[in-house]
């Protein structure tokens, strides 16, 4: 390398709220080179999984991502139940199904808002978040909590959504569908907007291929690939959906591609309350026999797949989990050489990418008596009384 | 002597209270268009008290003077240009000759002054941020300069002489009619307008400081008092640009009758409330898309506005 001037994104800064470290090397305001450093906060999980027993694990795994809490169990789940030759019943896929779409539809006004904001339009960010909030209740309502859901369990799903409840999602998923077409036709005709994204750190059709790109990351440069479609799990065989693809591989196109998504996400959980069978929703799993097995889920951000390895007692001996950033973040090799700063500040954040580092502590001590101001148990309390107090408004 | 300190004083402490109270209705405004409920009114106040209490950084690597005067000079600079404004509008008799001129040079002060100290700080965000400011110096000047002159032919229109007196464009205007009514004057203040947003740093010109790219570029290595100064220069920047913009195209403040005062008061908030407005609904634009939106698009417009003015004194058609 030569002497090139080096403006380091990260590991704290405000474009990406979890710390990673590109290292841009740059020539004026053109990005001649990246440098990408991640692993600040690793958590050793795998590890920590083949300790726990194989109905501990999902509570360990929704905790690798915040967004990600509903893909990353069930992909855990489904590598197991492989392992197990568990027949699932139906309704449990339904319910899961419904739940996965339910945290894409979150996911992908998350990443709409945060795009508007690293673009400065503040406006957009709120806007999107204001709207993201009440899928976040209806989880909230439907599983019992607004993050991790400890919905999915080997055989089938912890906790069945009543008629009631499905009626609430069938409704909220309609009102969110209107702000979410106003914020859509806002943001794919605003001519400022399209001077900003379209054309900027393009991924080809060709890069994606070699970098194995996934994902809305992949379906934005016209590789139509979707576990869900490829390798169906849970109901996604059962429905009518379209897998949405962009083919121009520009920011713009990646915008494009959640946005659609979105929509195709309310149609397939509409179908889901629609045609979910009555029955069981557990298999009842006695244990694992030795063996192994592979799941994978279609996450909001692309493919997660999870291993895992069984030699028949009631722990993991190996998990093994990669995260789909884990093959979008290097594709920036391909779409930020050559572009300016600002253009390379919002591709980096046009894969969603996610350092999975969600495993913080913060505790708030009273000034006077240096006492916790909350325990963990008080701050249980508070927030399934709220998920109570929810339950009984609505 | 005494009087003019005391004017000076005045002029500037009663700005930086407005300029502060322009910055609640501004972060209220966007709270209000972003459903979220916004600050109390005196916390800008707050913010400055805060920073003067906290220590003052300065990077290893930074130019010390550079570095920590660039903020005083750029406050000084704003402070002076509000006594001759304020002083322009309300006693329009008073000004002085070509004291226009002077205003133009010293509201350009305080981003040159940002550009000597972030260059000066020794960080690479700030350099970004410091060759983006420069540049966009130069992409809102011309423009800005050409709408300003535009206002001036319209002036001139009835009496023969150009004035560069801020007190006889505004004494002018009261008598006849305000610059802005007709199409060269409205092609001029929309012009203005823009360059003031761009002044001013706001979205979607504010890539000097880019929160998400470069965080907060040319300010970046800025903490304690040397950041409160360049607060308090933004919130009095942000308080005498749409006094500017309504003393030369709309006719500033008459003090003739108690309505004069009302009226100033709603074309100045109209104009305040509009830089937040267009901030609110734009993304950040890159700098090379700046430089060319002011030099293709703006520029030919102020020249075209000012031919049109022109042309209008020549031929006396108000309208033009």
């Amino acid at each position: 390398m030569s002497h090139k001037t080096v403006v380091n994104i990260g590991p704290f800064h405000p474009l990406q709220e979890e710390p990673e470290c590109y290292s841009l090397y740059v020539d004026g305001e053109t990005v001649v080179d990246v440098d990408v450093r991640i692993s600040y906060n690793h958590r050793g999980i795998e590890k920590l999984n083949e300790s726990k027993t194989f109905d501990q694990v999902p509570f360990v795994v929704e905790r690798v991502c915040g967004i990600c809490s509903a893909s990353h169990p069930l992909a855990y789940i489904q590598a197991v139940e492989e392992i197990a030759h568990v027949e699932v019943p139906e309704r449990a896929l339904y319910l899961r199904t419904i739940v996965n779409e339910l945290e894409r539809l979150h996911s992908h006004l998350l990443w709409v808002g945060l795009a508007g904001h690293f673009l400065g339009y503040n406006t957009v960010f709120m806007w999107a978040w204001k709207y993201r909030e009440p899928v976040m209740d209806i989880l909230e309502i439907a599983t019992g909590s607004r993050v991790n859901y400890a919905n999915c369990k080997i055989g089938g799903v912890r906790r069945d959504i009543t008629e009631e409840q499905l009626k609430e999602i069938e409704r909220v998923c309609d009102e969110t569908v209107g702000p979410t077409e106003m914020l859509t036709n806002a943001i794919l005709d605003d001519p400022i907007l399209h001077a900003r994204l379209k054309g900027v750190g393009v991924l080809s059709t060709k890069d994606a291929k070699e970098f194995g790109a996934v994902g809305p990351t992949a379906r934005g440069s016209g590789v139509p690939i979707d576990v869900r479609r490829d390798d169906p799990y849970a109901a996604y065989d059962r429905i009518d959906w379209d897998v949405c693809s962009v083919p121009d591989g520009d920011v713009f196109s990646k915008a494009v591609v959640r946005l659609l998504e979105y929509f195709e996400a309310v149609k397939i959980i509409k179908q889901c309350v629609k045609d979910i069978p009555k029955g069981e929703i557990d298999a009842k799993v006695e244990d694992i026999p030795p063996g192994e097995g592979i799941g994978h889920v279609e996450a909001p951000r692309g493919e997660t797949f999870h291993y895992v390895r069984s030699d028949g007692s009631n722990r993991p001996i190996r998990h093994k989990i990669r995260a789909p950033s884990y093959v979008n973040v290097p594709t920036f090799k391909a779409s930020c050489i050559g572009q300016k700063i600002p253009d390379v500040a919002i591709t980096l954040a046009s894969v969603d990418p996610c350092y999975s580092c969600t495993e913080r502590m913060c505790v708030a001590l009273d000034a006077d008596t240096h006492k916790p101001v909350y325990s963990f148990k008080d701050l249980v309390r508070l927030s399934q009384e709220k998920t109570q107090r929810m339950l009984k408004e609505w | 002597m005494a009087m003019g300190v005391l004017t000076f004083l005045l002029a500037a402490v009663g700005t930086l209270v407005l300029g502060l109270l322009l910055r609640w209705v501004d972060r209220k405004v966007t709270a209000r268009v972003q459903w979220r409920v916004g600050p109390p009114w005196y916390q800008p106040f707050v913010d400055i008290l805060k920073l003067t209490g906290k220590e003052k950084l300065m990077p290893a690597s930074a130019r010390g003077t550079g570095f920590l005067l660039a903020p005083v000079v750029g406050l000084a600079a704003v402070s002076v240009s509000t006594a001759i404004l304020w002083h322009a509008v309300l006693w329009p008799q008073t000004a002085f000759m070509g004291d226009l001129i002077v205003l133009i040079y010293l509201l350009m002060l305080p981003a040159l002054m940002t550009m000597l100290g972030a260059a000066s700080s020794g960080n690479p965000h700030a350099a970004i941020g410091a060759s983006r400011e420069m540049k966009l110096l130069l992409s809102y000047e011309l423009p800005m300069v050409l709408a300003i002159l535009v206002a001036i032919v319209r002036t001139a229109g009835t009496n023969g002489t150009l004035t560069f007196r801020l007190g006889d464009l505004m004494a002018v205007q009261q008598a006849t009619a305000p610059a802005v009514a007709g199409i060269s004057g409205v092609l001029a203040l929309l012009v203005a307008i823009l360059c003031m947003q761009a002044k001013l740093g706001q979205v979607p010109f504010d890539m000097a400081e880019a929160e998400c790219e470069i965080q907060a570029g040319v300010y970046v290595e800025y903490s304690g008092p040397s950041l409160a100064m360049i607060l308090m220069t933004r919130a009095m920047l942000g308080a005498l640009m749409p006094l500017l913009l309504v003393a030369v195209f709309w006719d500033g403040l008459y003090t003739g009758a108690w309505w004069g005062y009302l009226t100033f008061a709603g074309k100045y908030l109209l104009l305040v409330v509009l830089v937040t407005l267009i901030r609110n609904t734009n993304p950040r634009l890159r700098i090379d898309q700046v430089m060319r939106f002011f030099w293709y698009r703006l520029t030919p417009v102020a020249v075209a506005a000012l031919i049109l003015a022109i042309v209008g004194a020549a031929k006396g058609i108000t309208w033009l």
